[in-house]
């Protein structure tokens, strides 16, 4: 009998150092072998109050990061720690972004998806990837992560704003389509993108268009992690975002009626993410 | 290749695996999926009568040998049940589906079995077991028997659908608590829910689950699934779903020559995934075959 190998069990870990990104936004580093690979996630325990996935944005085999928006209840709480206060963790879970070395990518990251985007430029860029970083942000104050990516060899940053207040006015698929449009008969040209589902369908559209394959970091609402409870399943094909994502690849996600259209909250009940 | 059919209720089953309630059950998705993997039936998670908020997370933990969760019953209710899960699963149905419904009140439960006998599932399940929303909804009602066949009988009167009670095992005697639910008319049962659990991370000296305490399942409760469906079925005869720590076709094969007709299936896919469905059926295949059992009808109830 084949048995999955898991544990479930929490490691409990200090808070090694606290990094201010934005004024919303914190990164947690903790020291510690996770063993994460880019696109996965870790669940955070803070013990009696909740417990919630989070994208690892970073971890080198010695060190992990978790990089935090403050948007709820449970990212307020997180954001009221101080280095040296402890939390659960399990993981790593999920899938991850797979990319060979000497290949072109194109990472397209909404808002904070730049965190968890950061860890594939890390690792692309140490591999010798030409990697072209696209982060679209309201205006400049939630801009995330654009320092270290800079900082990579091989990694050129795009920007654009709703606002025009940095880089170009407007969406990061117009950024997307027109390096998409330069570059479209390199082959191995692929497209990562971690942000809101309506603007990862916009970045799938952008490449069916040029037929270039894209995979996407999805985001539904998880309870255990793990494959057991059913709640991140997605229709209409019942895949798991926990186990069989959350990265997915475009191209299974294009045609399903949930994609880019609603979630479901922790009672399994649809809200559309657009107006009906 | 042994004939795997078995009626439950008058109801085909092309297998005896049914998923149990509370696992991948939050959508007609995700249940097809269970039975595009290998089960023979599902059973939707609880449903209420109105949406149910349940527990924060973490909501389950295990190990090797056992699982705890406590999920607390989250729901969206009924409308969501009448309006999606089953229009979506009837629609090119691929198996049968039993509905498990839950509610705090006995009226409550009477109106839920008539309200989701308009929902046409092929059997009702009355969850009336879990240990995991007693501080909101008190001790469930199969803790006592004359509460249970109160229940029942209620329930009884509201469908002509098969009506099965899932019954606790945190009782004296469980058969006790069956023979009263036959006499107010249940058609079947399901054993065992989980059992009570918790468990302490000892590095933060706090209880893991949000809920603190939890139902147990998984590996290590199948003995005392199969002593309860013995039990049951020694007492009613009645036709039993058995569940509780089942995780390869070989443990399908012991609660059925306890008693049970069909198997409930749901921490298996914590260790298995959810291909397993699959695989036990094909190791029940290999043994029947190797034990010259043509059919599953022999070996029901074969160990009394």
């Amino acid at each position: 009998m084949h048995i999955k190998t898991f544990d479930t069990r929490f490691k409990t870990l200090r808070i090694k150092k606290i990094l201010e990104e934005n004024p919303t936004t914190k990164t947690f580093i903790f020291e510690y072998p996770l063993g994460g690979k880019p696109g996965q996630f870790a669940m955070i325990w803070l013990p009696g109050f909740d417990e919630k996935p989070m994208s690892i944005a970073f971890d080198d085999g010695k060190e992990f990061w978790i990089t935090i928006c403050k948007v709820g209840p449970f990212s307020s709480a997180m954001h009221e720690l101080n280095v040296g206060d402890k939390v659960g963790i399990r993981g790593p879970f999920g899938t991850s972004y797979k990319f060979k070395k000497g290949e072109n990518l194109a990472l397209v990251a909404g808002g904070y998806g730049a965190a968890p985007m950061y860890f594939v430029a890390y690792e692309a860029s140490n591999m010798g990837c030409h990697v072209d970083f696209l982060i679209g942000a309201r205006n400049k104050d939630l801009l995330l992560y654009t320092h270290k990516i800079l900082s990579l060899a091989n990694t050129k940053l795009h920007i654009s704003t709703n606002d025009g207040s940095v880089g170009v006015q407007g969406f990061i698929t117009q950024v997307l389509d027109q390096i998409l449009a330069d570059s479209h008969s390199k082959k191995d040209y692929k497209v990562f993108t971690c942000g809101p589902e309506v603007m990862m369908k916009a970045v799938g559209d952008v490449c069916d268009k040029y037929k270039t394959p894209a995979w996407l970091s999805m985001e539904k609402y998880m309870k255990c992690g793990i494959g057991v409870c059913g709640q991140c399943a997605i229709d209409d094909t019942g895949a798991l975002c926990c186990v069989d994502g959350p990265v997915m690849e475009w191209k299974k996600l294009r045609k399903l009626p949930e994609m880019g259209e609603y979630h479901r909250d922790a009672q399994g009940k649809k809200h559309y993410l657009r107006a009906k | 290749m042994a004939n795997l059919e078995v009626k439950f209720c008058g109801v085909k089953f092309s297998n005896p695996t049914v998923l149990a309630s509370g696992i991948l059950g939050v959508t007609a998705s995700s249940l097809k999926n269970v039975i595009r993997n290998g089960a023979g039936g599902v059973t939707t998670k609880s449903i209420w009568l109105e949406e149910h908020i349940g527990h924060k997370n973490p909501t389950m933990f295990g190990t090797e040998h056992y699982f705890v969760n406590a999920v607390g019953l989250s729901d969206a209710g009924m409308k969501k049940a009448a309006e999606e899960t089953f229009p979506e699963y009837n629609k090119n149905k691929p198996a049968p589906i039993i509905a498990n419904i839950v509610a705090s009140s006995m009226e409550d439960f009477a109106k839920l079995t008539e309200e989701i006998t308009k929902c046409d599932p092929d059997i009702i399940e009355l969850n009336l077991g879990c240990p995991n929303v007693e501080d909101q909804h008190g001790k469930p009602f199969s803790c006592v028997a004359a509460d249970a066949a109160k229940v029942t009988k209620l329930c009884r009167a509201m469908t002509k659908k098969p009506l099965i009670i899932k019954l606790t095992p945190n009782v004296s005697d469980i058969a006790t608590v069956a023979k009263a639910c036959a006499a107010e008319g249940a058609d079947g049962f399901c054993a065992i829910n989980t059992l009570y659990g918790m468990g302490i991370d000892i590095n933060m000296r706090r209880p893991i689950l949000t809920n603190k305490s939890g139902g147990l399942s998984g590996p290590g409760i199948k003995p005392s699934a199969v002593k309860a469906v013995y039990d049951i079925y020694k007492a009613t005869k009645l036709p039993i779903v058995g569940t509780g720590g089942i995780m390869t076709g070989e443990d399908v094969l012991e609660i059925m020559m306890a008693g049970a007709r069909l198997v409930g299936i749901g921490t298996m896919v914590n260790y298995r995934g959810v291909e397993g469905f699959g695989e036990i059926v094909k190791e029940m295949e290999k043994w029947c075959e190797e034990n010259g059992v043509k059919d599953l009808e022999e070996i029901i109830g074969v160990a009394q």
